[in-house]
């Protein structure tokens, strides 16, 4: 197996989850190079979560929705979850009208969001300060 | 008529977004059989064939705008796929349509692009920025020589595929625009003219 392309998309690694994200420029042979590496990295990293922002991307066509489920499938068969952050509403709609659904791919509304889910929370407070989610 | 008889035989289809495909396709055909056409080349937009009622063209003539501006662009290769996405993304806000809209006519360019690319082995794609009625509007017109539809009926449903999307490509493309209308002849490659039409 040739070594895969770089794709210049950055993995992080925070505990046992990964994060990412999709850039708006991701052609087609990116967004297979981009799948080869992330599942490399969740065997390699051990990783048993995935975070893939997609705030920046502009549209989902039926290629990305595809890319998009098949990572997570392929991520699930490693033995990691992945959370879809921070899709745009006017992709919604327009996914929902394509007739894509990303069925099986769970989502979050944003990143921070997709962090809590993973367990992740913000610093505690110090004590005496209010609780973040205490009516102000 | 053995023109007539061609068109019934191969792939065309005038469809509106909300239309269900059989019966526009039979209207379409009806229309053609009423002898309104008489080049085998012409696209069944200017065609003006009366009683298509059903159809997305259904007032049709020349459509208004005139000439207009227009701009084409290669689609052979993946960096013309993020191009005339650019392209049509400008084009959209210069027509003044809103972030969905804008997104929604984006993302049908990019499917039926990529369609001409990966299927009819590269093709081209134009922009033109008709108005009609004081409502100003987007059409593109994707054009390969590929091999052709062979079955129209079946690559509208979703989840039909031949490559390596996930068939929602051309029924995606219809149901996000106003106006859609294909021809396919096997061997004769693929036209895709779309419409959209700014409510704002």
């Amino acid at each position: 197996m040739t070594a895969p392309r770089a794709t210049g998309v950055p993995i992080l690694r925070l505990g046992d989850v990964l994060i990412t994200g999709l850039l708006n420029e991701l052609d087609d042979q990116s967004a297979v190079a981009f799948t080869d590496e992330l599942t490399e990295r969740i065997a390699g990293d051990g990783a048993r979560g995935v975070l893939i922002d997609i705030s920046r991307l502009e549209i989902i066509d039926s290629f990305v929705a595809r890319t998009l489920m098949e990572l997570t499938t392929m991520a699930r068969l490693l033995g990691a979850r992945v959370i879809v952050a921070g899709m745009r509403p006017a992709v919604a709609i327009t996914l929902v009208e394509l007739g894509l659904q990303l069925t099986g791919v769970e989502t979050a509304l944003n990143a921070e969001q997709g962090l809590t889910a993973f367990g992740w929370h913000r610093m505690p407070r110090p004590a005496g300060e209010a609780r973040r989610d205490a009516p102000r | 008529m053995t023109l007539h008889g061609e068109r019934v035989a191969g792939s065309e289809l005038i469809a509106q977004r909300s239309a269900p495909a059989g019966p526009t396709v039979a209207a379409a055909r009806t229309a053609d059989r009423a002898g309104a056409r008489s080049t085998a080349s012409g696209t069944s937009a200017e065609s003006g064939a009366p009683g298509v009622s059903g159809g997305a063209f259904a007032d049709p003539g020349p459509l208004p705008g005139g000439p207009g501006r227009s701009s084409r662009f290669n689609v052979a290769s993946e960096e013309d796929l993020l191009t005339v996405r650019h392209a049509v993304r400008a084009a959209t806000v210069e027509a003044g349509f809103g972030l969905v809209d804008q997104t929604r006519i984006v993302t049908a360019a990019s499917e039926l692009a990529r369609n001409a690319y990966v299927h009819g082995g590269g093709g081209s794609l134009e922009i033109e920025m008709p108005t009609r009625s004081g409502r100003r509007g987007l059409r593109l017109t994707v054009r390969d020589d590929g091999p052709g539809i062979p079955d129209l009926d079946q690559a509208l449903t979703d989840g039909f595929t031949t490559g390596t999307g996930l068939g929602h490509g051309l029924g995606g493309a219809r149901r996000l625009m106003h106006e859609f209308q294909v021809h396919s002849r096997p061997g004769e490659g693929t036209t895709v003219v779309v419409a959209r039409w700014n409510d704002r």
